[in-house]
C-alpha cells in the first residue's frame, strides 16, 4: 500500500495534502518502451491531480491484456478482472457504491471482441463511469494476433497474408447503441488532446466512452504512422461543449465545428473514411444514469424485519 | 350417477393430480388447493408438471401441464408414490400421465365428458384409443361435463375450468370455502372484483356438481400446529431468505427453473432498499454480482445448470480475489439444455470442480423448503466470514414444491454486519492471511489507506502479481485452508435410523423426504437400513468414514446418471457412478455403491425402497 495514501490519513494534520500527478502512480509500469499505454497513464494521472481525487475514493477496473495492467500502476482501488469482462464488474461496483469514481480500462480485443456483448449493454445502461478503450489494433500480450480493429490487409500471426475483414469501428458501433451518452476519439500522439478528452469524459455524467488510438511498438509500430507524421490527414472536431485545445490550432489545419449534441452528424462523421477525426463525436448529459434510475432509499435492519413480517403474514398458515 | 348415498372414507393422506393443457390454469387451481390444505393444518407437498414450451398444441400428450398435490394428516416430505385421484381436462393429457405410471391402480379419474362424442372424428378416435390403452388398469373413470358447467358462468371455458375443478376438489375433500375465497381474492387482487366473484361462483358450481353427482368423499384430518407456520415454495423461500440475509443486489439472467426467485425479488426487494439487475447474459450477471460484492455488498446471482457453466470463469475470479459471492443454482436436467423444467441433481460435480486449477468454494444443498430459506442466511455468513464463494444447490423439486415450515423469527444479525471501513493501519496487507486459518481482513474501496489492485493472476499478500513458486503455493494453500477451518465448525450429519446396520443410504439435498420414507418402509419390515442426508458438499461434513464403517454396505441415492452394472460393456471397471458417489469414494476410500435415476421427476419412495431391498439382497458388501 502506498505511503502517500497513508500520510493522507493523518487526521491530526491541519495541512491539506495536495496531490501531484506522480502521487497517483504506484510503481513503474511494465509495458514495452514506446507503448501507447504510457501516454494514457500519464494523461489519467494528470486528470486525477487536476481533480485532486482521493485515492481511496476511486476504482480502476480492467479486463485482461497489456492495457488491463493499468490499475496496478495507479494509486487507487483496482480490479484487474478477466478477459472482456471489466464492464460487468464496474457496473456492479457502481450500483453498490455510486459515490465512487469508477474508471474502466480495456484493450481492443478485450472490449470489441470477447467483451463485445458487455460493451453494447454497458453503453445502454449508461452508468456513470469513464471508459478508456486503449486501441492499438492488435492482440499484444498473446503476441500479435489480429483483433477486430486491425486494419484490413494488416499482417499478424493469425492473418499472415493480411487481415481479411474490414476493421470494426468502435465509434460507429457505440454511436449505434440506444442510450449512448458520450463517444469520443483521441490519440496518444496528441497528449494535450488526450488529456482534454479525458477531462471532458470524466466530467460527463454517464458512460463516457473514449477510444484512444495508439501504437503497439512491437506489433503495430506503424499502424498510425501516417497520421503521426502528417497532421493534415487528421481533422479535429471542436466545439464549446466538446474539446477545443487552442495550442493545437497551428499544427492541425483541419478543424471542424461539430456540436456533440447532434447524433446524426456524429454518426455521419464516424462513418467517413476520408480523414482521421479526433474529438467528441457525441455527448448528451441529460440521459438517465443507471445507478440513479435504480436507486432506492436505504432501509434499516429493524425496518426490514417489520416488512418481512408483513410479507410472511401473506404466507401464514 | 344416480342420486346416491355418499361414502365418506377417512384416509391419512391422498395424492391428487390436476392435468390440463398448458395454459388452462392447472397451476393456479393447485396452488389454491395446496395453500388451502396447508392453511387447514394438513401436511402438503406439491410438484408441478410443466412442459418447457409456454403453450404447446392443445389436446396432445405433449401439452400436459399440471400439478400433483400430496397432502395428509402428518407432515408430508415428498411427492409420494402414485396418485389416488386425478382431474383431467382431456384424454390425451390424461394418457400422458398414465404412460408415466403416475396413477395408483385404483385411481379415481374425473375427466371431461365432451370428447367421447365430439363432432371431430379425429378427437373421437383419439379418445377411444386413449381409453382402450388405459383399460389395462382398474381406474375408476367418472365423466364430468367440465366445459359445459363452466360455460354456465363464463364465456370462455379456457379461463374457468380450473376453478370448476377446484370446486370438485373442495367438495370431495371437504375444504374450507372461506379460505379458498380469500386465496382467489388475493390471486386476482389486481383485477376487478367481478373476476373474483366469477371465480368463486365457478368453485361453488363445482362443489354443487360434486355434491349431486359423486358418491364419495375423503376425510383427511389435520392436527393444528403448535407453532406459527408459513407455506411457500422453495424459490419463494430462497428469495425471502436472501432478503432476510440482508442481500441488496441480485444480478440475474432469465433461466428456468431459477427465474421465479428473481420474480419474487423483483416484486419486493426495492422496498428493502435493494435491487435486481437483469444482466445481458449469465456471465455479466456473475460479474455484476462480483462487482457489487467488491464494493462491499454481498450480492447474489441466481441461475441453473447452463448458467452455472457460463459463470465458471467469474466464480474462479471471485475465489482467486477472495471476494464473497453467493450463487443460487436451481438445478435442472442436464447436460446442455437438457430438461429445462424438470428435476435433476445435475450440478454437484460442476459446482465442486467446475474451474481449472484449484478453486475451493463452499457448496450447500438445502434438504427442505425451510432450509432453502435459512441456507441463504448461512451462505451470506459463510461467504463474508471466509471471503469465499458459496454455491447453494436447490433443484426443480424444491423450487416449485410447496411445503409448510415454522415461521422464522427474524434476527437483525442475519443481515450481516457493517464492513470495517476504518483506515487501514500501516503494514496491513490486502491478503494478510493468518498463517493457520488463511483468513484475512476484507478491505473494500473507500477504505482510507487500503488501496490495492485485486487480480485474477497469482499474487502475493500485497496483491501484487507474482509468478514465483513460493507465492503461488502460499496463495493456493491459504485459499484451501479456509475450507478446512470452516469444516472444523461443522457437526457430523445425523443418522436417520440406527447408527449401524446392513445398509446406509446416503443422499443430498431435496431427496431427503423420499429417502426417509423408503427407509421407514424397509425398517418396518425389519430391514437394518438407515439413511443420512448431506447438506454440506464442500467441505463435507466431518466423520463420514467413521459413520460408514458401522454399516455393511453404503449406497448413495441420487437423481443423476450412473451406469447399470450388467448393461453392455458396463463392468465394475467401466461403470460411471452418481455424482455424490464419486465424491464420497474419493473422500472416504469406502467402496460405495449408488442407485440413481434420471426420470426428470422426483424420486418416488417406492422406487428407492425397491433399490434398498435389491441392494441388501443382491449387492456385494462394502
Amino acid at each position: 500500500m502506498s505511503s502517500v495514501a497513508i500520510s493522507l490519513l493523518d487526521l491530526d494534520s491541519e495541512e491539506i495534502k495536495c496531490f501531484e500527478a506522480e502521487d497517483y502512480q504506484t510503481r513503474v509500469a511494465k509495458w514495452c518502451a514506446g507503448c501507447g499505454d504510457f501516454g494514457a497513464l500519464n494523461a489519467v494521472k494528470r486528470l486525477l491531480a487536476k481533480e485532486q481525487l482521493q485515492p481511496e475514493k476511486m476504482a480502476f477496473v480492467s479486463g485482461i491484456g497489456c492495457s488491463s495492467r493499468f490499475p496496478h500502476y495507479v494509486n487507487a482501488y483496482g480490479f484487474h478482472g478477466i478477459h472482456g469482462r471489466a464492464l460487468p464488474i464496474a457496473t456492479g461496483l457502481k450500483l453498490a457504491r455510486p459515490e465512487l469514481d469508477v474508471f474502466v480500462v480495456m484493450g481492443d480485443g478485450d472490449c470489441t471482441s470477447i467483451g463485445a456483448g458487455h460493451w453494447i449493454h454497458a453503453t445502454r445502461y449508461n452508468a456513470d463511469m469513464t471508459v478508456l478503450l486503449l486501441d492499438n489494433a492488435i492482440y499484444g500480450l498473446t503476441k500479435n494476433q489480429t483483433s477486430p480493429t486491425t486494419p484490413q490487409g494488416y499482417a499478424s500471426n493469425t492473418s499472415p497474408r493480411g487481415s481479411v475483414l474490414p476493421a470494426l469501428d468502435p465509434l460507429q458501433a457505440t454511436l449505434g447503441i440506444s442510450n449512448a451518452s458520450f463517444v469520443a476519439q483521441t490519440a496518444d500522439w496528441v497528449p494535450v488532446h488526450l488529456y482534454a478528452t479525458l477531462q471532458a469524459a470524466y466530467e460527463h455524467p454517464g458512460f463516457s466512452f473514449v477510444r484512444i488510438l495508439q501504437r503497439c511498438p512491437k506489433f503495430t509500430p506503424d499502424v498510425f504512422l501516417d497520421n503521426v507524421k502528417n497532421p493534415d490527414i487528421t481533422e479535429l472536431l471542436i466545439h464549446e461543449n466538446g474539446v477545443d485545445v487552442p495550442s493545437l490550432e497551428k499544427l492541425y489545419k483541419h478543424r471542424r465545428v461539430h456540436d456533440p449534441k447532434n447524433i446524426d452528424d456524429a454518426r455521419a462523421l464516424a462513418q467517413r473514411t476520408d480523414m482521421l477525426r479526433l474529438g467528441i463525436f457525441f455527448r448528451d448529459d441529460s440521459l438517465p444514469v443507471y445507478e440513479e434510475v435504480r436507486a432506492v432509499p436505504p432501509v434499516s435492519a429493524e425496518e426490514k424485519i417489520v416488512r418481512l413480517n408483513e410479507e410472511f403474514d401473506r404466507y401464514g398458515v | 350417477m344416480a342420486s346416491k348415498e355418499t361414502t365418506i372414507t377417512a384416509v391419512p393422506e391422498h395424492t391428487v393430480e390436476i392435468i390440463t393443457n398448458s395454459g388452462e390454469g392447472a397451476q393456479k387451481c393447485a396452488q389454491i388447493f395446496g395453500q388451502t390444505c396447508a392453511k387447514m393444518g394438513n401436511g402438503v407437498w406439491t410438484v408441478e408438471i410443466i412442459p418447457a414450451e409456454i403453450e404447446p398444441p392443445h389436446h396432445t400428450v405433449t401439452s400436459t401441464s399440471g400439478n400433483i398435490i400430496r397432502f395428509g394428516t402428518d407432515k408430508v416430505t415428498n411427492w409420494g408414490d402414485r396418485s389416488k385421484l386425478a382431474i383431467a381436462f382431456n384424454d390425451q393429457v390424461l394418457l400422458s400421465r398414465h404412460r408415466l405410471d403416475s396413477f395408483a391402480d385404483d385411481c379415481i379419474i374425473l375427466h371431461e365428458s365432451i370428447w367421447e362424442n365430439h363432432e371431430d372424428e379425429a378427437i373421437r378416435d383419439g379418445y377411444a384409443k386413449a381409453m382402450k390403452e388405459m383399460s389395462s388398469k382398474n381406474y375408476r373413470f367418472i365423466k364430468v361435463p367440465i366445459e359445459e358447467e363452466t360455460l354456465k358462468v363464463v364465456d370462455n371455458a379456457q379461463h374457468g375450468k380450473n376453478m370448476f375443478a377446484l370446486g370438485l376438489l373442495t367438495e370431495i375433500y371437504q375444504r374450507d370455502l372461506s379460505i379458498i375465497e380469500k386465496q382467489i381474492a388475493y390471486i386476482f387482487r389486481t383485477k376487478s372484483a367481478k373476476v373474483t366473484e366469477l371465480n368463486v361462483e365457478l368453485v361453488k358450481n363445482g362443489m354443487a356438481w360434486a355434491r349431486e353427482n359423486l358418491d364419495f368423499q375423503f376425510i383427511i384430518d389435520s392436527v393444528p400446529a403448535e407453532e406459527s407456520r408459513v407455506v411457500m415454495n422453495g424459490n419463494q423461500a430462497c428469495a425471502l431468505g436472501a432478503i432476510a440475509a440482508g442481500m441488496e443486489i441480485c444480478a440475474m439472467y432469465p433461466i428456468t427453473p431459477a427465474t421465479s426467485v428473481s420474480h419474487e425479488l423483483c416484486d419486493i426487494i426495492e422496498s428493502y432498499g435493494g435491487m435486481v439487475h437483469q444482466a445481458e447474459d449469465e456471465i455479466a450477471a456473475a460479474g455484476v454480482a462480483l462487482g457489487a460484492s467488491y464494493g462491499g455488498k454481498v450480492a447474489l446471482t441466481v441461475t441453473s445448470g447452463p448458467g452455472l457453466a457460463l459463470k465458471t470463469e467469474f466464480l474462479a475470479l471471485a475465489i482467486m480475489v477472495e471476494i464473497p459471492l453467493v450463487v443460487l443454482d436451481v438445478q435442472r436436467g442436464g447436460p446442455s439444455t437438457g430438461l429445462p423444467t424438470k428435476v435433476e441433481q445435475s450440478d454437484l460435480l460442476a459446482a465442486l470442480y467446475g474451474q481449472p486449477g484449484d478453486a475451493p468454494r463452499v457448496v450447500i444443498a438445502p434438504r427442505t423448503i425451510e432450509e432453502c430459506f435459512h441456507s441463504m442466511i448461512t451462505a451470506r455468513r459463510i461467504a463474508e466470514t471466509f471471503r469465499c464463494v458459496v454455491i447453494i444447490l436447490t433443484d426443480a423439486n424444491l423450487a416449485t414444491g410447496v411445503q409448510q415450515f415454522t415461521r422464522p423469527d427474524f434476527d437483525e444479525r442475519w443481515q450481516g454486519e457493517l464492513i470495517d471501513a476504518s483506515p487501514v493501519p500501516e503494514g496491513l496487507r490486502p491478503y494478510d492471511w493468518d498463517h493457520d486459518t488463511g483468513m484475512s481482513r476484507r478491505i473494500i474501496p473507500g477504505t482510507p489507506g487500503g488501496q490495492h489492485t485485486v487480480t485474477g493472476l497469482a499474487h502475493d499478500e500485497e496483491s501484487r502479481v507474482s509468478y514465483d513458486p513460493g507465492s503461488n503455493e502460499r496463495g493456493q494453500r491459504m485459499r484451501s485452508r479456509k475450507l478446512a477451518v470452516f469444516q472444523s465448525t461443522l457437526m457430523p450429519p445425523p443418522i436417520y435410523g440406527d447408527e449401524e446396520g446392513d445398509l446406509l443410504v446416503v443422499g443430498w439435498g431435496s431427496t431427503q423426504g423420499a429417502i426417509e420414507e423408503a427407509v421407514d418402509r424397509a425398517r418396518a419390515e425389519g430391514r437394518k437400513v438407515s439413511s443420512c442426508q448431506l447438506t454440506f458438499l464442500s467441505p463435507l461434513e466431518p466423520g463420514l468414514k467413521e459413520i460408514f464403517s458401522k454399516f455393511r454396505k453404503v449406497m448413495t441415492v441420487e437423481i443423476n446418471y450412473s451406469d447399470n452394472l450388467g448393461d453392455p460393456y458396463i463392468t465394475e471397471e467401466t461403470r460411471r457412478l452418481g455424482q455424490l458417489c464419486w465424491v464420497l469414494r474419493a473422500h472416504t476410500l469406502v467402496d460405495l455403491d449408488c442407485w440413481t435415476s434420471v426420470p426428470g421427476q422426483p424420486l418416488r419412495p417406492n422406487d428407492i425402497y425397491n433399490s434398498i431391498i435389491e441392494n441388501i439382497e443382491n449387492g456385494s458388501s462394502t
